[in-house]
């Protein structure tokens, strides 16, 4: 690893293993022969055009979805559920509108230990909500929030059970440019503060290129992996990177692989 | 607002016709009435014609009563509604009636609402039932009411309960599909209990349609309740009304009938008003006065 971690042990191991899925009742191959061996505290990112089979890999790093063939594995274990420690986050920020921003930070506290244990962790919430810059909209509802306040919201609620992995489905695909900007930068300092493994899904190459350690091309028709690009600009990388000559040449090198994972005249 | 002003932009630019011009200037005036005014303008403008035509027209009040005779009848009912007066006590029946009929209808619908919503077998089997039962018009079961059930109470709540039941069970069981795919991965990926997902999750997305269906359930089951007084029975407000339409007394068949859609209107509020504290949430118009509360707050900060 090139960047500057905290000394938090994460010792989280994900590896996919020769994955392939086709959706039942279907023969249309959603993934095929995908391996990635994923480096604890790693930042990879799943790039390509849809139906190219990345939200569907993340749905069984999640363990939300049974690959066809093939298997998950988390240090060395074979993944047949949610398995813990791992966080996960949406386009949407999917707050529940009934619950103050807090109660929806502590919902998955509630869920795993009870509503007593949640109200027992306030204080970390707390902590959490003044990291991402929320504080004093502890219980305002979540129709009361901007899209990027509830997407911070969202991401305090991924941290409270403090996961070592976090699966990201294109988290700030919905947010202007400026906030998403922003969003960027917060998310590589919580990777970086809290050493955690990131598996970001997403349809911008900067985005993909400013955030990632590994960038995997993934190509349609069947979803695969068509090229492994790995992005050695210097941590942590700030606005003054996008100016870095280097980041061009990433970005000019993701996108190349895209096109010609694409096919010409694919749609 | 702004929609007022691009339609008065676009159509003053179109009009050069004097009358059109000042045609557009009176509608312009109107529009911009306060809405208390306006709805009581239109409201007085309707009696007031009607009070013209009947008097005018010489129509005889056994067919039309004017306005001022009906405001005449409401005065001698209000007299009779007050407590322990004898239409009081008819309106007391009526109003048990349709309580019981509506509370039947809640417990019923919720439980038949939850095998629609919830298993495969009830989506697939009862809810077809139920879709052509909404379809028939449920008013023609009354007489099988009252011969099943007699001439007492039970006929008149049950066919409270039969008329209400199914905006209800409608609501419960399209308000389990209001779930959205990230919420429920949301649960899963947080390992929730099925009775977690279905408490925190499911039945909260649920509310506002089941308060739909329990809007009109609650006007639905006063329906039923007159409807089953006016085929047989003797009792409650639906006998009033057919007594004094028996007799030909239509300014009190008025008057009565301005007392049920008052009782109707208050139902229907009750219902919206605990709608609007239980699902706050839902609310556009709470969430947006909030959202200028928290906006000043972040300015602030």
């Amino acid at each position: 690893m090139n960047a500057p971690r905290s000394t938090t042990r994460n010792t989280t191991r994900y590896r996919i293993d020769n994955v392939s899925h086709t959706f039942p009742g279907t023969d249309v191959q959603a993934l095929t022969d995908v391996s990635i061996d994923i480096e604890p505290g790693s930042f990879i990112s799943l790039i390509g055009p849809s139906g190219c089979g990345k939200s569907t890999l993340l749905n069984a790093l999640a363990g939300l979805l049974e690959p066809s063939h093939g298997q998950i594995l988390i240090n060395g274990a074979s993944v047949d559920g949610p398995p813990d420690g791992v966080g996960i986050m949406f386009q949407k920020a999917t707050l529940l509108p009934w619950r103050t921003t807090i109660e929806n930070i502590l919902l998955p506290i509630e869920i795993r230990d009870g509503a007593k244990a949640a109200r027992q962790h306030t204080a970390e919430a707390e902590a959490i909500i003044s990291t991402v810059g929320l504080s004093g909209f502890e219980n305002a509802y979540p129709g009361e929030l901007s899209g990027g306040m509830a997407q911070r919201a969202a991401i305090c609620r991924m941290l409270i059970t403090e996961p070592d992995v976090l699966l990201l489905d294109e988290p700030f695909g919905a947010l202007d440019e400026l906030t998403r900007e922003r969003m960027d930068l917060e998310l590589q300092s919580i990777a970086i503060s809290r050493n955690a493994t990131v598996v970001l899904v997403t349809h911008s190459i900067p985005e993909a290129v400013f955030l990632s350690d590994t960038v995997y091309a993934m190509s349609a028709r069947p979803g695969r992996i068509s090229e492994v690009i790995t992005i050695d600009l210097p941590r942590p990388r700030d606005m003054e990177s996008l100016n870095h000559p280097d980041f061009g040449k990433f970005v000019g090198r993701v996108r190349t692989a895209l096109n010609e994972g694409h096919g010409v005249n694919d749609d | 607002m702004t929609d007022t002003g691009l339609v008065t932009l676009k159509t003053s630019k179109t009009s050069s016709n004097p009358v059109v011009r000042t045609l557009m200037s009176i509608s312009r005036w109107f529009n911009g009435l306060p809405q208390v005014i306006a709805v009581s303008t239109v409201i007085l403008t309707v009696l007031l014609g009607w009070e013209l035509i009947v008097r005018l027209s010489g129509i005889p009040s056994i067919i039309l009563p004017s306005p001022s005779m009906v405001g005449a009848q409401l005065l001698i009912v209000f007299a009779q509604l007050a407590p322990g007066e004898f239409l009081a006590q008819e309106l007391w029946i009526t109003i048990q009636e349709i309580l019981i009929g509506f509370g039947i209808a809640c417990v019923v619908g919720l439980v038949v609402g939850l095998w629609i919503g919830q298993t495969q077998f009830g989506k697939k089997a009862v809810m077809p039932l139920f879709v052509a039962l909404e379809a028939t018009p449920k008013i023609a079961f009354a007489p099988v009411f009252i011969a099943w059930f007699g001439f007492g109470i039970t006929s008149k709540y049950l066919l409270a309960a039969f008329m209400s039941v199914f905006p209800v069970i409608i609501g419960v069981s399209a308000g389990l599909q209001a779930t959205s795919v990230d919420e429920l991965k949301l649960f899963k990926s947080m390992r929730a209990k099925p009775w977690d997902i279905f408490w925190k999750l499911k039945m909260r997305r649920a509310l506002p349609f089941i308060f739909a269906g329990l809007k009109i359930a609650i006007v639905a089951a006063l329906t039923g309740a007159v409807a089953a007084e006016f085929i047989g029975g003797g009792i409650g407000f639906g006998e009033q009304i057919r007594l004094a339409a028996n007799r030909l007394a239509l300014d009190r068949v008025f008057a009565l009938i301005f007392i049920l859609s008052l009782l109707g209107i208050f139902l229907f509020s009750t219902v919206a008003w605990i709608q609007n504290k239980v699902t706050f949430w839902d609310n556009p118009n709470m969430r947006s006065s909030n959202k200028r509360k928290m906006k000043s707050l972040s300015v602030g900060r």
